[in-house]
């Protein structure tokens, strides 16, 4: 699917609200695509972590709040210690995903949902990580 | 001597063979580790939003409390724990600004700049124990075992807490090298194994992981050890179904690298707790006549 970029989908307030949560200057990203080969998630997301940092170049809020990649992201920190610009993109992908929960108020997991035995055999730490990233 | 350690919640529940093994081994080599009085958890992860603040309060508390128990440096064995006191004890010193809006919030506890050094285990075998002492109360050298090192992500990223230079990571070679194994490096020793996908996207996870073991055992790694008990379970307790998934060739025994020390130091079932791991690691062992 063609993304539209026009004065229709450019949100600069969602810009602006990035780089305020993020703390970091996401104009620096030149496209090389070296997080795309450092992330262990990349190729089972719709949305690679170059394309994701274009997109918030140009605040296309729309296509961003679609993609499912952000939260596949495991906040594990490979793109960030790799990327040559000195971008921390786990806070990009942070932001991503707080200014989604913030607006939807949507959990993307369900502790009713999730299966008696594998909460049985879970250690805390995925669960409390789980729920601190991908819950509101 | 004695050292002030902080467990956190898994410790004390799924990963008993973790934080047991650790703490015999450690007062067999003549080191007290004096559990925090009181404790809370960590939050497992660091808060990456620059506006959420209240996520550091739970480890700051921790190195309050443990900073008013006298210490100068606190010892965790969790990987997810160390990562997350370790990058609160960082705004706490580096951080002007955060530093007074959570010491203002946090109105009941003394005032913290950091004066904590937040250690995990390995460093401080390394740096307080040393390999030499270790080598000399070896009394089960473990001869002929070919080791994984499985770092993951919280020990060595970001940069700023990593545990030694990233990409120049040697501590458990020579941890294992003391013990008298042989260690198996492997292009994926710091790959993510998929964390709390386990959850979120359960399928990526276990890819993840089915690729670390593989990347392990194409190096010829008869086993793998690793300080994490999320790792432990993306990497050890989802086996059954990544084999019987085919995603993975054949089982690969995983330990904490705490369990190693104890079986390497002689010591007994109780304090390895071999019982909590699957059972293709004691196999492995007796196969090594390691155990009886």
């Amino acid at each position: 699917m063609p993304i539209e970029i026009s004065e229709k989908t450019i949100k600069r307030d969602f810009i602006e609200k990035i780089i305020k949560l993020s703390g970091q200057d996401i104009n620096q990203c030149f496209q090389c695509g070296t997080c795309v080969g450092a992330c262990p998630m990349s190729d089972k997301v719709d949305t690679v972590p170059r394309k994701l940092m274009r997109m918030a170049q140009y605040g296309l809020e729309g296509p961003v709040g679609e993609s499912q990649a952000y939260w596949t992201c495991a906040s594990c920190y490979s793109c960030s210690v790799n990327c040559p610009r000195g971008i921390d993109l786990a806070r990009v992908m942070e932001a991503f995903r707080l200014l989604t929960l913030r607006k939807t108020n949507e959990d993307k997991v369900k502790l009713s949902e999730l299966p008696e035995e594998l909460v049985k055999d879970l250690p805390q730490i995925a669960m409390v990580s789980c729920f601190r990233k991908l819950t509101s | 001597m004695k050292v002030t350690y902080y467990p956190g919640c898994t410790l004390k529940t799924k990963a008993r063979n973790l934080e047991d093994s650790a703490v015999a081994s450690m007062k067999a080599l003549g080191v007290e580790m004096e559990e925090l009085t009181r404790w809370n958890c960590c939050g497992a992860v660091h808060s990456l939003a620059d506006d959420d603040l209240i996520h550091q309060v739970a480890p700051v508390r921790d190195l309050i409390r443990a900073m008013e128990q006298g210490s100068d440096a606190v010892v965790t064995l969790c990987s997810m724990c160390y990562n997350s006191l370790a990058r609160a004890n960082l705004i706490m010193k580096n951080d002007e600004v955060k530093r007074k809006t959570i010491n203002d919030f946090m109105d009941e506890e003394k005032d913290y700049h950091g004066e904590l050094e937040v250690l995990h285990f390995l460093n401080f075998i390394r740096d307080h124990v040393g390999w030499d002492k270790v080598r000399e109360q070896v009394k089960v050298p473990l001869n002929d075992m070919k080791v994984a090192m499985y770092y993951g992500c919280t020990l060595v990223r970001p940069g700023n807490v990593s545990i030694e230079p990233i990409g120049d990571t040697k501590v458990m070679g020579e941890f294992l090298e003391a013990l008298g194994a042989t260690p198996v490096d492997f292009p994926m020793a710091t790959t993510c194994c998929g964390s709390y996908q386990i959850l979120g996207n359960p399928e990526a996870a276990l890819d993840v992981s089915a690729a670390i073991l593989e990347s392990a055992l194409a190096r010829g790694a008869e086993a793998v050890i690793l300080s994490c008990p999320l790792c432990e379970y993306n990497l050890a307790k989802t086996q059954g179904q990544l084999t019987e998934k085919q995603k993975l060739s054949k089982e690969v025994p995983v330990y904490y690298f705490t369990q190693l020390l104890a079986l390497a130091l002689g010591l007994d079932s109780e304090a390895c707790r071999f019982d909590l791991n699957d059972h293709n690691c004691l196999n492995f062992l007796k196969s090594k006549s390691l155990v009886a």
